[in-house]
């Protein structure tokens, strides 16, 4: 009988085949395909760079509290050290005559540090709602050595305001982006995997759900609820989740009709595991194409809610609240400047992103 | 002498691009056609034969793919490096093109009529009215009846025969002096095939134009070229009158070639065994809805009432053209999709089963299907997916027996154990359905189902997975529900036949007795278009 085109010292009893050479990316055992993909992503040089200088910049935005703070990080004042960044001490202990926090900038309470010890400062010496009471011009002031951006109308820091407001915008659009992803894959797949009456329901709804005019309905909202971090969140994930539905029920529905999931069927693997294994990574691919201008998107979202005023609380770090004063401040373009050009820098290393991933998960670009 | 050669090639290569490699897909080759001569490319899939024939017209993906050396002259006006313009007046103007899939080559938004004029406006320069006329009389050289009135039809409102017409009438309407054929039958039923190349042979003898016809079908080849060219690995092997190399082929490959056409079965299936598989009345509708509510107006009757017998280590053929309704059946056999009607499976009525009381039966019943690309999660390594029935049906069993029986199956398929490792994507077609028994194996089943197994492989893998089935078949005594189109293919592995056709079972009974006495119109014009490449002109098959 002519089988097998085989060597010659091949086994020719059962024997369980060696194990192959792992490979591993960050500890975790991937598959070649994985590989394929990390290594076209990396042959996106532009990409590559910009998910890196987007990994650090966020990096240095979540240590905002010890790059900008209005505090000093260590103070040693008679023998003994504190850390006003983690710990709030009453001004007696220092000396003064309140019981309350100590105001580290107050000229009365540095002399007295720089008396009995030191203290050492963060790089900039402004946190987002520090209000600058020594400028010598009347806010908004221009950059100055103290205030290397200038600052705002109320004499904030807009260093300060751009630290703290990057972290929340990606914050923010991280989360609205993963829990929307993970609402709107979960309908998806339900939708395309079930069909039937549940799907049709669905698909009428979200025509009618997504012919809304959002931003009108958002400030219709936001002016009836008190704004915050969770309930901007929970307004904008009224429409967020719909984004990737259609994508992930059409791979849904084409994943359906492939040969390997009807052999899968015809194995006797229940639906649930049939979903888990086989149709969920075909979606993950597009969905993960998508994550970063989702992201982009929602950034976009916050800002321009922030920008109109109906966004995070006052007082919140916001480039959209910086965008909207160097509208109305036209004689002090350090302000809309400053905004626009850390808003662009954001967004195109976003996009940048994107574009890499989405050719990491191209098949053309990978299978050969 | 030179002179008088429409084509001249010589030392042609070409080359592709891939990321930071150079893939040589064509290394070398020179040929050359004459006037009004037919030529023919044969070769299987990937040995360059379709990117030669692409190169004439210089119609790669450049500057991807690109020509290290040679030259290509029609009629003595080099190709290669010439200028848009030129080639623009050498395309569908002297060399016409016809191509494998008549669905994508032709634009569906266009009409007919539009499609062939376009040619006709840009090369002749025609009024509407004159190319109107002659788009009519184009359509009827191609024998698309009832000319007039089907200018205005769009490429779906055709017939998958039709369509292929059309594209040839395309091809045809400058009076090309050279007709390019890539693959023109292979997309097509082997009724419609035979069809077209009755028509394609008796174009050239009325326009007096050569034909060059690239395909891996020896059959087709031996019908319609004088010369051929055999092609393997981007190289020619042997060329030569057609005759000639038939009766001699001096080439090792060719010989091959000419050697991998399935015989028909020669050994008995067991006697007196008890009946496996019993289908009656099985029906598989599909709804058509129309009208404001929705409302089911009819059906599609993909299955309409078949009935089947299949005794154990017997194999039943069931042979039919597309839209037959043939895997349909297989499917519904399965319970992959729903139907009416008893299947019983060992006594057992499959029919009403919920899916868990139905999950012991699945391990004696497997499938096999016909893309050795699709069938195949893409995800998972050979080892997963093979294992995937065994996780399901003996979830006790331990990691290590499990990879041991993985192994087992996949050296009794004829695949090395340690490929368990590998990805689908690393194997050829021939080794992914190899690696698609070997998961219906494992799981030691009764019936396998196999739906088309061998149409996506070239004929020399076509027969090494013939006797690879064969041989399982004989050592395990398992039991074959052969789904296929290609009766040659089917006469070699099946002693019972079932010709379908819109549904219905047309003609059953033993495979030599049908294939060779059929009774019926319909299976009678199957068989002279599958085995003589005769076309049918009773009316039973429809253009």
């Amino acid at each position: 009988m002519s089988i097998a085109p085989r060597t010659a010292d091949a086994p020719q009893g059962p024997t369980a085949a060696p194990y192959r050479a792992e490979d591993r990316f960050l500890g975790l055992r991937i598959r070649p395909m994985t590989r394929r993909r990390i290594d076209t992503f990396r042959r996106h040089r532009r990409g590559y760079w910009s998910l890196w200088i987007f990994v650090g910049l966020f990096a240095i935005s979540l240590f905002g509290e010890v790059l900008c703070n209005d505090r000093p990080l260590i103070v040693k004042f008679d023998g003994e050290y504190y850390f006003p960044v983690l710990v709030d001490y009453p001004e007696t202990r220092f000396g003064g005559f309140f019981e309350t926090a100590t105001n580290y900038r107050d000229p009365y309470v540095r002399d007295l540090v720089k008396e009995h010890g030191w203290a050492l400062w963060p790089l900039i010496r402004f946190s987002y709602r520090t209000i600058n009471y020594d400028l010598k011009v009347p806010a908004p002031s221009p950059p100055s050595p103290d205030n290397w951006l200038g600052t705002d109308d109320q004499a904030k820091d807009v260093v300060a305001n751009i630290v703290y407001g990057f972290r929340i915008s990606v914050a923010f659009g991280f989360t609205l982006t993963i829990l929307s992803s993970i609402i709107g894959v979960l309908v998806g797949a339900g939708s395309g995997y079930f069909g039937g009456w549940f799907d049709l329901l669905l698909q009428r709804f979200m025509e009618i759900w997504g012919s809304v005019p959002t931003l009108f309905l958002l400030i219709i909202l936001a002016s009836l609820i008190t704004p915050g971090f969770w309930t901007i969140m929970a307004l904008l994930m009224l429409f967020a989740w719909m984004g990737l539905v259609d994508l992930v029920r059409a791979e849904f529905y084409r994943a359906r009709g492939h040969d390997y999931v009807r052999a899968a069927r015809a194995l006797g693997v229940a639906d649930w595991t049939l979903i888990v294994r086989h149709v969920l990574p075909n979606a993950m691919i597009s969905t993960v194409t998508m994550l970063p201008f989702i992201l982009a998107g929602s950034v976009t979202t916050l800002t321009s809610l922030d920008f109109l005023g109906f966004g995070l609380p006052p007082g919140s770090p916001s480039l959209g609240n910086l965008l909207n004063q160097g509208k109305s401040q036209l004689s002090s373009p350090w302000l809309g400047i400053s905004a626009f050009v850390i808003l662009f820098v954001m967004l195109t290393l976003l996009v940048f992103i994107g574009e890499a991933v989405r050719d990491a998960f191209d098949p053309r670009k990978t299978q050969s | 002498m030179t002179q008088s050669r429409l084509v001249d090639v010589n030392d042609l290569s070409v080359s592709f691009r891939v990321g930071n490699r150079t893939v040589e897909a064509v290394r070398g080759v020179s040929f050359h056609i004459e006037k009004g001569e037919t030529v023919a490319l044969v070769g299987e899939s990937g040995s360059g034969k379709s990117v030669t024939a692409l190169s004439l017209l210089q119609l790669l993906p450049y500057p991807r793919a690109f020509h290290p050396t040679g030259s290509i002259r029609i009629d003595g006006e080099e190709m290669i490096g010439a200028r848009e313009r030129t080639l623009r007046s050498i395309r569908g103007n002297r060399v016409g093109m016809i191509f494998q899939e008549p669905m994508t080559s032709l634009n569906p938004l266009h009409t007919v009529e539009k499609q062939i004029a376009e040619t006709l406006f840009v090369h002749r320069g025609m009024s509407r009215t004159q190319a109107r006329a002659r788009v009519i009389e184009l359509l009827g050289l191609v024998g698309i009846p009832d000319a007039e009135r089907r200018l205005g039809f769009y490429p779906h409102q055709l017939s998958g025969g039709q369509r292929q017409r059309v594209m040839i009438a395309m091809a045809l309407a400058n009076e090309p002096d050279l007709l390019i054929a890539d693959e023109p039958t292979t997309a097509v039923d082997v009724t419609i095939q035979a069809q077209i190349l009755t028509l394609l042979k008796d174009l050239q003898t009325r326009l007096g134009m050569a034909l060059l016809i690239i395909t891996h079908e020896l059959a087709i080849v031996q019908k319609l070229a004088e010369r051929i060219y055999v092609m393997h690995r981007g190289k020619f092997v042997e060329e030569g009158a057609t005759r000639e190399i038939f009766a001699h082929p001096q080439h090792e490959y060719t010989r091959m070639l000419i050697a991998s056409e399935p015989k028909p079965r020669r050994d008995a299936p067991p006697a007196g065994t008890p009946v496996i598989l019993e289908v009656k009345d099985l029906k598989v509708h599909f709804p058509v809805r129309g009208g404001f509510f929705g409302r089911t107006r009819d059906y599609i009757r993909a299955v309409d009432g078949i009935s089947l017998t299949l005794h154990e280590g017997h194999t039943l053929g069931i042979v039919g053209e597309s839209g037959s309704g043939k895997t349909t059946l297989g499917l519904a056999i399965l319970r992959l999709i729903r139907s009416d009607g008893s299947i019983k499976f060992r006594g057992t009525e499959l029919q009403g089963l919920t899916f868990n009381q139905l999950r012991p039966l699945r391990k004696d019943i497997q499938i096999v299907f016909q893309d050795p690309y699709g069938s195949l999660s893409p995800r998972m390594s050979v080892g997963e997916i093979i294992a995937e029935g065994l996780v399901v049906h003996q979830p006790r069993i331990t990691y290590d027996e499990r990879r041991e029986r993985v192994a087992a199956a996949l050296i009794e398929v004829g695949l090395e154990p340690e490929m368990m490792d590998r990805y689908p994507h690393e194997f050829s077609g021939g080794q992914r359905q190899r690696i698609s028994i070997a998961r219906a194996l494992v799981l030691k089943p009764r019936l396998i189902v196999l739906d088309e197994p061998t149409s996506a492989l070239d004929r020399t893998v076509q027969v090494q997975i013939l006797d690879l089935l064969r041989g399982l078949r004989e050592r395990y005594n398992l039991t074959y529900l052969f789904i296929s189109h290609d009766l040659k293919v089917v006469r070699s592995i099946a002693d019972r036949v079932v010709v379908m056709r819109n549904g219905k079972i047309v003609e059953e009974g033993l495979c030599e007795q049908v294939l060779n006495h059929p009774q019926t119109p319909y299976a009678a014009a199957l068989v002279k278009a599958s085995f003589d490449l005769v076309a049918d002109n009773s009316g039973v098959v429809g253009i």
